[in-house]
């Protein structure tokens, strides 16, 4: 479990769990769920898209994302929020259903990218998922208080100076970049489990910010690295533990708090 | 058209027949469903009945039963999980699909590696329309049949929560059964749908009609026709789109649900403009 093929998987994850978990306790705060569902579900086409025209997964992961990100805030300026990420997603879906029946080479790489796989990384990856990784918890972080306020309400944040609009399109776009950090790892549908689960968790531990926010770190870590070890010795798909343990701390969150 | 007709359908038959009786019943939940702002639970359960889809194909039982079953399944975690304020309730939805997501995991792992069931990840999440054997439409109408008479009863009580659940609970209406009560009829539309533009599709079936219903119509039950007209009109658009592109070149045909999400992403954008010209 530890040999050198592995050692790569471990750093992975760790970059995972730490994007996740703190990426996740802002997705809980702010009740965006479904966002952080919609926008690495959205990514997976892009993976397809990349190998139809011969580019780097990674770059179809980001444009997608990217994509996912500007319709879900222009559609939900207008609309429903929920109804803007619903269309957004099943748009980005279709819109993989048919690069993946142009194309036979990609059908097995499908599961693997919708539920995640142990060897799903490469060294050569390591420094640019570390760097995405890195910038969304920047962005989260530099958003602290208006991301805080926003939570609270967009009126009270607007009343503060910040500008909440402008937040919510920061915010999507630092979920975006954590799903293009956990997507390969994970799977773009179990990614948002690792970012709600542990988040869920964290903040019945603490009333305050900082410490639930290094809690749910902390059980995120905690998580990949079960679902990591478990993956390994079973061969069952990472983000079948990733889903069922992120139910449990869910659950282990409701009965502490 | 006689009994004998209906099981002599044509692949395209039976995916007109099934597509139908998704499509209503998809679009006539669906409006009650974003009128209570529980999009992420309706998505969330189309997710979660892929898991059923997979064991349907695992244990060699049928597809309808399975995706229905567990879409049943994880409406009932969602009811015992969620709070009151939507916040908390997308939490609690989103938790139910992680772990929903979870099982389909294994159980397309294990159809993949003990019975050889090659693509069932495609299959079961993006839908193969054309594949639905017709000894399905029965079981189809009779879930649309029971599940459009049940949302008869709920549309009332179903209104008042959406307005407010204090002021329903005031008017003597079981809050908390009836929230159940739509999860379980959601669960029967998204299951439906999820049979035939897959799993992680049906949410356009059951959120994009009803949307472009509410946005163009002026009153509820407007909404209501709209939205079936549109979902039924996007899912024979859709089929006969599909069947066309089989003669556009390539190996293949084109996936029936890129046209109907198209189509339905489409209405949805009419019935914005629709809306913003009359004003």
């Amino acid at each position: 479990m530890f040999s050198a093929f592995m050692l790569d998987t471990w750093a992975a994850g760790l970059i995972v769990a730490v994007t996740a978990g703190v990426v996740g306790w802002f997705v809980v705060l702010r009740g965006a769920s479904f966002a952080a569902h919609a926008l690495p579900l959205g990514t997976f086409p892009g993976a397809a898209a990349a190998v139809l025209l011969g580019i780097a997964p990674s770059a179809g992961i980001a444009g997608f994302g990217l994509a996912g990100v500007v319709a879900i805030w222009a559609l939900g300026r207008r609309g429903r929020p929920e109804v803007a990420t619903a269309l957004t997603l099943v748009m980005l879906l279709a819109t993989g259903a048919l690069l993946l029946s142009w194309t036979d080479r990609y059908a097995a790489q499908v599961y693997a990218l919708l539920f995640g796989q142990v060897l799903g990384v490469s060294r050569a990856a390591l420094g640019g998922m570390a760097l995405a990784g890195a910038g969304a918890v920047a962005a989260v972080l530099a958003g602290f208080r208006p991301l805080l306020l926003g939570a609270i309400g967009a009126d009270l944040a607007a009343a503060r100076g910040a500008r909440p609009a402008l937040w919510e399109f920061g915010f999507l776009a630092a979920i975006a970049l954590a799903a293009a950090v956990a997507v390969p790892v994970v799977g773009a549908l179990l990614t948002f489990a690792l970012m709600v689960g542990p988040a869920s968790c964290g903040r019945a531990v603490s009333a305050r910010p900082a410490v639930a926010l290094a809690a749910s770190v902390a059980i995120a870590l905690a998580l990949m690295a079960g679902a990591i070890a478990l993956s390994y010795l079973t061969n069952w798909p990472v983000g079948c533990f990733a889903g069922l343990g992120g139910a449990g701390c869910y659950a282990l969150g409701r009965a502490l708090l | 058209m006689s009994g004998a007709g209906w099981f002599a359908l044509g692949p395209v038959g039976v995916a007109l027949a099934v597509s139908f009786a998704a499509a209503l019943v998809s679009a006539v939940v669906g409006v009650f469903t974003v009128l209570r702002g529980q999009a992420f639970a309706g998505h969330a359960l189309g997710d979660i009945s892929g898991a059923g889809g997979a064991a349907a194909l695992l244990f060699g039982i049928r597809p309808l039963a399975g995706f229905v079953a567990m879409a049943l399944g994880g409406a009932a975690a969602m009811a015992l999980a969620g709070g009151r304020r939507i916040a908390e309730r997308d939490l609690a939805s989103g938790v139910v699909l992680g772990a929903g997501l979870g099982l389909a995991a294994l159980f397309l792992y294990l159809d993949a590696t003990m019975s050889g069931v090659g693509g069932a990840a495609s299959t079961v999440m993006f839908g193969s329309m054309f594949a639905i054997p017709p000894g399905m439409v029965l079981p189809a109408a009779l879930c649309a049949a029971a599940a459009l008479a049940a949302m008869a009863a709920l549309a009332r009580p179903l209104l008042l929560v959406a307005i407010g659940p204090d002021l329903a609970a005031s008017r003597g209406v079981p809050v908390k059964l009836v929230g159940f009560a739509h999860l379980a009829v959601l669960a029967l539309a998204v299951g439906l749908a999820a049979m035939s533009v897959g799993a992680v599709l049906a949410t356009a079936l059951l959120i994009g009609p009803a949307s472009a219903g509410l946005r163009a119509a002026r009153t509820l039950p407007g909404a209501v026709a709209l939205a079936a007209a549109i979902g039924i009109g996007a899912s024979w658009g859709g089929i006969a789109l599909a069947y066309e592109s089989y003669g556009w070149g390539g190996r293949h045909g084109w996936p029936v649900s890129f046209f109907v999400v198209a189509l339905v992403v489409g209405a949805y954008v009419a019935a914005g403009l629709a809306a913003r010209m009359r004003r």
